[in-house]
């Protein structure tokens, strides 16, 4: 089975993040930088399918040169390959120009399933990977939190969390699925595999290498852009309350009929 | 392009979605500055009761798209009938709410058509020709403020709770026009087996007013009850942090935060919750904050609006009490 795992590098999600000063975006000097989680989930799928059924796990990314890192990341999981598309003419694409670009290097390779992350944690989007299966005409399941592929390889029944149920939905390979953090535990990346992944060449390629214009994926492409990035709203510590059980359930009832107005 | 405004109406079990009824609400604020008129796209099969549910929310247009192929959703299906009206009749926006359906079928419509699309919006706003729209990023360290360029139709994928649910009494008596729908079934590639229910005798997360969290503080699974019975008193969710997830407390779609929901209801009283950051990702967007708590250091009475100290399993199983209480006397 032929699987493509899509990869992200992203903020760590751990570590507080500094808004640059003119809010386009965040400083990243100092920011650790990792493969966004639910990425690891897809990995572990990946590699989990190919125990099952033999074949390659390819990694892609896209982004700048630093993103090697987290495509090592998968490749120390036990990955084969990792490819990333890494051009200047990308800065400021949109989610649909990273999907076309995805795309674009996905169909130049034999896929069964292409498996990735159900969000990013930098940009929250969810975007990514419905936009990938429509550009690959594959269809789609998205947000697997259980996966059983049938013995022969040819097709997937999945269960997706809905509101209020989870669905259980049969998806005919080639497919595309996108994953939640509940499907699986990520393994860790071993000692051979570090240092394996230390040696491994990851095959870079540019827009042009794909047949891509700039005009078509990049920033004159997209149809969003980022204005600015601002801090949540502060919210300030309100009223404690420290006394006996009695006091404290008038003091929440209080609040509940009088301030929020839910009573 | 036109300057209508569609809402997407994701309905279950003959009912439209609480979100997208919200999302009416959106609709109308924005066509005071866009113009065009309030469309709700109703996909499905045997959805009469669905119409009229959304007729008196103050919709101008409800557009059926009525196919038995339509009968459960599927990414194909639903996708293939919304590209295909979005493309006959040019909305400037189209609205879906920000749901396992809405995640799934936006995304894909987006890229189809080549529309802008920005999701998990906070507010919408039409400002010199573009939406501008407000979003959490980096799990809620930062709001992003996102503009749509270009022509042609966008789609906003926007959060529930945003915006208030529209009155049911609107004068407005829409127009409901019937649009064709071409549907092969071969076309459809997946099919949803079942739909398993998770039958909670609490509401469901997202359509909740009122949300009671439970953390690490809640000791063990069986404590949860008191939060169910202090929920069933209030008309309330349950939910928790990640720690009783982990602990296999209660299960996945409990979670809260970084690693599970995002919700923003009126209220949220958080019991045992210690609020570490990637906690507060998912919930510092509530309106009103309670927290209950026996170490006054947590964290969490740090965005608080009422902090407790004290033992959460003598005040919810009292706070239950008293809320029975009050609402029997009015």
């Amino acid at each position: 089975m032929n699987i493509i795992v899509c990869v992200k590098q992203v903020p760590d999600t751990e570590a507080p993040i500094r808004i640059t000063p003119d809010g386009s975006g965040i400083d990243e000097t100092g920011v650790t930088l990792v493969m966004n989680y639910y990425d690891e989930h897809a990995t572990e799928a990946g590699l989990r399918l190919r125990e099952q059924f033999g074949g390659t796990v390819t990694l892609v990314s896209v982004g700048p040169e630093r993103a090697k890192e987290a495509l090592r990341t998968g490749l120390a999981m036990g990955a084969d390959d990792a490819v990333l598309v890494s051009d200047p003419a990308l800065n400021g694409a949109d989610h649909l120009g990273v999907a076309r670009v995805l795309a674009a290097v996905i169909k130049t390779l034999p896929h069964d399933a292409v498996i990735c992350g159900k969000l990013s944690t930098d940009d929250n989007a969810t975007t990514v990977g419905a936009a990938l299966a429509e550009y690959l005409g594959l269809p789609q399941a998205t947000a697997v939190a259980h996966l059983e592929v049938d013995a022969a390889g040819t097709g997937a029944v999945v269960h997706r969390e809905v509101e209020g149920g989870v669905e259980v939905l049969a998806v005919p390979f080639p497919a595309l699925l996108t994953v939640e953090r509940s499907l699986n535990e990520p393994r860790y990346p071993s000692l051979p595999g570090i240092m394996k992944a230390k040696r491994k060449e990851i095959k870079t390629l540019t827009l042009e290498n794909l047949g891509l214009a700039a005009a078509e994926v990049g920033a004159a492409a997209a149809r969003t852009a980022l204005v600015r990035l601002s801090p949540p709203p502060a919210r300030k510590a309100g009223r404690m309350v420290e006394g006996d059980t009695e006091q404290a359930v008038a003091a929440i009832l209080a609040f509940l009929v009088d301030e929020a107005k839910v009573l | 392009m036109g300057a209508d405004i569609w809402v997407y109406i994701e309905h279950a079990e003959a009912a439209p979605k609480k979100v997208s009824l919200e999302l009416l609400s959106c609709a109308r604020s924005l066509s005071t500055e866009l113009g065009g008129n309030i469309v709700a796209f109703v996909p499905g099969s045997k959805i009469d009761q669905v119409i009229a549910a959304v007729g008196s929310r103050g919709a101008d247009i409800i557009y059926a798209a009525e196919h038995p192929l339509l009968d459960t959703y599927t990414t194909d299906g639903y996708a293939a009938v919304l590209a295909d009206a979005v493309r006959a009749e040019s909305p400037a926006i189209v609205l879906v709410g920000s749901t396992a359906q809405g995640r799934d079928l936006a995304p894909r419509v987006a890229a189809r058509l080549g529309a802008g699309i920005v999701t998990d919006c906070a507010t919408l706003a039409w400002r010199d020709g573009k939406v501008l729209a407000t979003r959490p990023m980096y799990t809620r360290k930062a709001i992003g403020t996102v503009r749509v360029t270009g022509g042609g139709p966008c789609i906003a994928v926007v959060l529930p709770a945003m915006y208030p649910l529209p009155d049911a009494d609107s004068p407005r008596r829409p127009e409901v026009r019937r649009r064709p729908v071409h549907l092969d079934g071969k076309a459809i590639r997946t099919s949803v087996r079942e739909v398993k229910s998770v039958h909670r005798e609490t509401i469901p997360l997202i359509e909740a007013n009122v949300i009671i969290s439970g953390g690490r503080g809640m000791k063990g699974p069986e404590n949860f009850a008191i939060l169910d019975d202090l929920a069933r008193a209030l008309g309330a969710a349950v939910g928790s942090s990640r720690p009783p997830v982990d602990s296999g407390w209660v299960p996945h779609d409990y979670e809260i935060g970084q690693t599970g929901k995002t919700v923003s209801p009126q209220v949220y009283l958080a019991c045992g919750i210690s609020g570490a950051p990637q906690h507060l990702a998912g919930m510092s967007g509530s309106k009103y904050i309670v927290a209950i708590n026996k170490d006054p250091n947590a964290p969490m009475f740090q965005v608080a609006d009422l902090g407790v100290v004290g033992d959460l399993f003598e005040i919810i199983p009292k706070l239950a009490e008293a809320v029975r209480k009050a609402k029997s006397q009015h």
